[in-house]
């Protein structure tokens, strides 16, 4: 086995990165779509953070990745937020049922 | 083989499995708990990448505050009464190829091109140092991503009592 390095990193992050797709593309509910993309957000998290531990670009990767995770809280709120009101409209978060914005 | 390369393979196997557990499992609580692990799993890379103070960020946020709020939403979009929490699930068969197609090419770009490594130098501890960015180069940064969490929160607290 080869010594652990950058490319190993990014395997990791390539194969998360995947998953993610595959959630947000097979799964009805909307919170399991929120759940694929906190999983690619993780992979891009894991590909600045390696990037600024291999490359010559001193701690700005990990600063950027900080900011990532605040952009995820935020976003994981308001959507969340979103998919409770689609609920008390329409009684379901199923993604491919909810195709009126207005009842 | 090392002990950091052996901790690195273990790290890498609870990420990648538990992942593997949340994208195939029908029922959602059982998704959410195995995400608990990816981000377990995500948080001890990083600390192999040496950042450790990301890694505790990491921890503190998604797990304490993510992974809860996700909970939530299980729970008030579901009817607890007659227990309805699977996710249904379609165009498995053309995501699985279309999506196995999108990892073999950039598994490929990834494994072929030549990066070029440059061993970043390692400190004790990196909070000092992220702390010093936080406030000196990227202080405008710092400041309007308080000013969003702000304003999604109280857009959220305001969205979801309407």
């Amino acid at each position: 086995m080869v010594t652990v390095g950058l490319t190993h990193f990014l395997v990791i992050s390539t194969l998360l990165f995947s998953m993610g797709i595959y959630a947000i593309i097979t799964r009805k509910n909307a919170v399991m779509v929120l759940m694929g993309v906190e999983l690619i957000l993780n992979s891009a998290n894991i590909n600045f953070i390696a990037f600024s531990r291999f490359g010559n670009f001193g701690f700005n990767g990990q600063l950027i990745a900080l900011f990532v995770i605040v952009l995820a809280a935020a976003e994981a709120a308001i959507a969340l937020a979103i998919v409770l009101n689609i609920y008390k409209n329409l009684s379901t978060v199923n993604v491919d049922e909810v195709d009126n914005l207005k009842e | 083989m090392n002990i950091y390369d052996l901790i690195f393979y273990l790290f890498a196997a609870l990420t990648l499995i538990s992942a593997f557990f949340v994208v195939t499992n029908k029922n959602i609580v059982h998704s959410a708990f195995y995400l608990l692990f990816t981000f377990f799993g995500v948080a001890g890379i990083y600390v192999l990448l040496g950042a450790d103070f990301v890694a505790i960020v990491q921890l503190i946020v998604y797990v304490g505050g993510i992974l809860i709020l996700l909970l939530f939403g299980v729970m008030l979009t579901n009817k607890i009464t007659n227990v309805e929490i699977k996710t249904g699930t379609i165009n498995i068969f053309s995501a699985t190829i279309g999506v196995g197609l999108f990892a073999g090419v950039l598994l490929a770009a990834v494994l072929y091109a030549p990066w070029k490594v440059t061993l970043l130098q390692e400190p004790v501890s990196t909070t000092g140092i992220l702390g010093n960015l936080l406030m000196n180069e990227y202080v405008l940064v710092f400041e309007l991503l308080g000013i969003i969490l702000l304003i999604a929160l109280i857009g959220a607290a305001s969205i979801a009592r309407r």
